[in-house]
């Protein structure tokens, strides 16, 4: 069991609004708007480990440790530039990690779900994990395929896990992976972003759900003694029915895409570096391409909570 | 009751910009339904006629139109009411 600390976000500065998109995909900014809950998002010029590394700085700084205190980094990103390396061994080396293990999970929009529960599981062994989340995915989407470029967005979460006492607990996680349905989204080497709306709609919603019922059922919890929800931030449509099948109002739910599009794996380390948790039991959950899906379980103690990070 | 009409009421009970199709109009690429909405449209069907509709038959073409779901429905062997 360990604890997250210090979730920190980096967003590129270029601000790309609907109007800005509509008139290159040819729809109005209303309809991207309509479709998705997107009002704007941003680009980046630079690399998915230049992303990577200022959000995990800034997570750093959060925390108060040194590189040399840092144990483990795994860096979750499906938009990375190369087959290999990913940019895991880029951002370690660019931020002074000692030669500590630094592993890239390229699975797209869960992949920082998945990093967080690997760590929460691995901080035994490994100590403090930097876990980071980059995302460049205005390198992947084709202007015209409109229904898949409005939706995307450039940048970076970070949070550290580990086994020091902070306010945020994980207690508990369900991850899941089906191959069934693995083309109907993709991102093939030479690109761009395939997606097959329907498909990934009606998968989105069905597994969502579905996680967050089973690792609540597993923590005797209704939905509705969860004090936020923090989900992968992939449409307004999406989690307004996540909201709708857990019989929750939307309040509920945190929402950043509006100002961010979907940042795929960053989004969920970008939500819960912007959202006010409240003391009490927190969910995070997230659905990407794969499939792969999951929710984690986390009780926050509040601003009180003891935050002092033990060095490796 | 007809069909379309059932049809036609699953439709409105989904969408936010409904805007009385008839029985060709386009429903996705007017508007009436997103990709969402549409998801929500063939879980009611599934529910209301007692079906499951594949991911394989969960394309826009085949559900383009009341026409086309109505059509749809009869080759899922749902009888016309």
């Amino acid at each position: 069991m360990a604890f997250l600390h210090s979730p920190a976000a980096y967003l590129p500065e270029r601000i790309v609004t609907n109007e800005y998109l509509a008139e290159r995909v040819g729809k109005t900014a209303e309809w991207i708007a309509q479709g998705s809950g997107i009002r704007e998002r941003r680009w980046a010029e630079g690399s998915v480990a230049d992303l990577g590394v200022v959000a995990a700085q800034a997570c750093l700084s959060k925390t108060g440790l040194k590189p040399v205190d840092i144990g483990m980094l795994i860096v979750s990103s499906g938009s990375s530039e190369h087959r290999f390396p990913g940019p895991a061994s880029t951002v370690a080396q660019r931020l002074g990690l000692p030669r500590v293990p630094a592993l890239d999970i390229p699975i797209a929009s869960a992949g920082s779900l998945f990093a967080i529960v690997l760590a929460d599981n691995l901080a035994a062994a490994y100590g403090n994990i930097l876990v980071v989340a980059a995302e460049k995915m205005s390198s992947t989407i084709d202007l015209g395929d409109p229904n898949t470029a409005i939706l995307f967005g450039d940048g970076a979460g970070a949070c550290l896990i580990s086994p020091s006492p902070g306010p945020l607990r994980i207690v508990d996680s369900v991850l899941h992976s089906d191959g069934a349905a693995a083309d109907i989204l993709q991102l093939p080497h030479d690109g761009p972003l395939r997606m097959e709306g329907l498909l990934v709609a009606r998968h989105a919603t069905r597994e969502i759900p579905a996680s967050i019922q089973e690792v609540l059922a597993r923590q005797l919890k209704l939905p509705a003694e969860i004090g936020l929800y923090v989900l992968h931030q992939a449409n307004l449509n999406l989690i307004v029915r996540v909201a709708r099948a857990l019989n929750l109002g939307e309040d509920k739910f945190f929402v950043n895409l509006d100002r961010y599009g979907n940042t795929s794996s960053a989004s969920l380390l970008v939500a819960l570096a912007e959202a006010p948790l409240p003391p009490g039991p927190v969910i995070l959950a997230a659905f990407g391409a794969g499939l792969h899906w999951g929710a984690a379980y986390l009780l926050h103690a509040g601003r009180n909570g003891f935050t002092a990070i033990t060095p490796a | 009751m007809p069909k379309q009409s059932k049809i036609r009421e699953l439709v409105q009970s989904v969408s936010k910009n409904w805007s009385d199709p008839g029985p060709e109009d386009p429903l996705f690429d007017s508007g009436v339904l997103d990709s969402f909405e549409l998801t929500d449209l063939v879980a009611a069907l599934e529910q209301t006629y007692n079906i499951q509709v594949p991911d394989s038959d969960l394309t826009p073409r085949k559900f383009e139109s009341i026409a086309r779901i109505e059509a749809y429905l009869e080759s899922r062997g749902v009888l016309i009411q």
